[in-house]
């Protein structure tokens, strides 16, 4: 049973890696800045919230699981929100 | 188990730096921004992994911490950024 | 080499390469943003050497406040008016700074690298003597902090006041008792209305939190504190709540009331607990955490005044 909690954590610690590494790619590659705003909403959203899936069977306390529940929320709330900010300046015209 | 959590905090280390390259090569102040929010987020995923994998207490506070202190940031540079835009008039 | 060792040589590298980048932009802006990043690198090094509680208070302040704090007063100055190249200091007083400070660096290194090896310290005396003295305190360092050193502690938050008064001098003397220039547009956006709505309050509630828990685990007054002053920056920023004049007498009572509350203590420890500043061993706990409630209320108001700057009136010049 353990093993299978393992490989369930290996999975998802690696596939959030995954999305951590593309967005910088598409921070380092796209052409303009609402496209790589968009590679970096996608490396928080998703990186993040597949590390802390992945992190969750480990806690040995609800409580500790409900920490990480709680970050993963909190990253979610200001990350939607500042990139709806950045994406504002963008479009005001700060090239 | 805990190496494997490690070398992933570490690879998330690495893949903010590169991206923090990419303000280096003299992009302009949103990218900086950009990066600077990328940073915040690969950092709680990385206390995250080190949290889980060694046993040093506090650090998934610390993570709630950055958790907060991220968007703060984030939203005080905006408005300078901002607010230079509207001094400088349309 | 094990993996532990490797991240740690990377993350000190990515420290050098990072601080580097903070004293080789040219813009001031860029420059903040890589001190922000650095405090949150640092952040990670002290993790790195277990020690949490330092780097929730690098992480707060180090990278959150103060880099706010240097973002508007960079504004304040408009540095970007400033040309940087002009004043370029003359090649020989490049170099001797150069010289000394690699000097300086050197002796640094060479000190630290021939201490014995487990380096003599006081620590564990001193985490003794504290949880002995009445103190009952789970965290070594908040015990050190509140009762074996706590004279110290009082004096730092005395500093705090009167670096406040220090920024409020610098105002125009036509707007003494103002209140200093709002943080945000004056239409913000829904998007940031939002955000401050809701992030403001489990801030606040997380910033308890981590002062809360300081007693026994990695946390404290101080990181409390920093988050509490993020958190009301936050919705100040979005225009939720407004800076309040700085002749409000809420607001120097809640400035003074941390030294205030903790000298009063510590004189009346004189009287009943035998010297001055020792705590009454039955009530030691307690009464260290009501002290420390008033201290977070005092740093969090501290900090938003001096990121908020001098008062302002519309006007005055």
């Amino acid at each position: 049973m353990s093993t299978a909690i393992d490989a369930f954590t290996i999975v998802c610690v690696a596939a959030g890696v995954f999305f951590y590494v593309a967005g910088t790619v598409g921070l380092l590659r796209f052409p303009d800045s609402p496209s790589r705003l968009h590679a970096l909403t996608k490396a928080d959203n998703l990186g993040l919230g597949l590390v802390a899936l992945g992190l969750l069977p480990r806690e040995p306390s609800v409580l500790g699981a409900l920490k990480i529940v709680v970050i993963w929320a909190l990253v979610m709330l200001s990350g939607a929100s500042t990139a709806q900010l950045i994406g504002r300046v963008l479009r005001r015209g700060r090239r | 188990m805990n190496d494997i959590l490690l070398t992933a905090a570490g690879l998330i280390v690495f893949a903010v730096a590169l991206g923090l390259a990419r303000v280096l090569r003299g992009a302009d102040d949103i990218d900086g921004l950009m990066a600077a929010q990328l940073l915040g987020s690969g950092g709680i995923g990385t206390l995250l992994l080190i949290a889980s994998a060694t046993s040093v207490p506090g650090v998934g506070d610390v993570a709630l911490g950055l958790a907060l202190l991220a968007p703060f940031a984030t939203i005080a540079f905006i408005n300078v950024l901002e607010s230079d835009d509207a001094e400088a008039g349309p | 080499m094990s993996i532990q060792t490797f991240l740690d040589i990377a993350l000190a590298l990515l420290v050098i390469g990072v601080a580097v980048w903070t004293i080789v932009a040219r813009d001031l802006f860029v420059a903040v943003v890589a001190y922000a990043v650095y405090g949150l690198f640092l952040a990670l090094v002290w993790i790195r050497m277990y020690a949490p509680d330092v780097a929730l208070t690098e992480a707060a302040v180090g990278g959150g406040v103060t880099g706010v704090l240097l973002v508007a007063a960079g504004k304040r100055l408009d540095m970007s008016a400033i040309d940087i190249d002009r004043q370029k200091p003359s090649t020989t007083l490049a170099i001797l700074a150069a010289g000394c400070s690699i000097l300086f660096a050197g002796v640094l290194m060479i000190v630290i690298l021939s201490l014995p090896a487990p380096a003599p310290t006081l620590a564990p005396q001193a985490a003794a003597a504290a949880s002995g003295p009445g103190a009952g305190l789970g965290n070594p360092i908040t015990a050190v902090l509140m009762s074996y050193r706590s004279f110290d502690t009082m004096l730092e938050k005395v500093v705090l006041i009167l670096a406040v008064v220090g920024v409020w001098s610098v105002g125009a003397d036509q707007a003494w008792g103002a209140a200093p220039a709002p943080f945000g547009p004056d239409r913000p956006y829904d998007a940031l209305v939002f955000l401050a709505k809701a992030l403001a309050p489990v801030g606040a509630i997380i910033g308890f939190h981590i002062f809360w828990t300081g007693a026994d685990a990695p946390g404290g007054a101080f990181q409390g504190g920093a988050l509490l002053a993020a958190m009301w920056m936050v919705a100040l920023m979005a225009r939720l709540i407004e800076l309040p004049r700085i002749d409000a007498r809420w607001l120097r009572l809640a400035l003074v009331a941390g030294p205030a509350v903790f000298l009063a203590v510590g004189i009346a420890g004189a009287m009943l607990a035998g010297s001055f500043f020792a705590y009454p061993s039955a009530f030691a706990k307690p009464l260290i955490l009501s002290i420390e409630a008033f201290m977070v209320l005092s740093i969090a108001v501290a900090l938003t005044m001096l990121v908020a700057g001098p008062p302002y009136r519309k006007g005055a010049p």
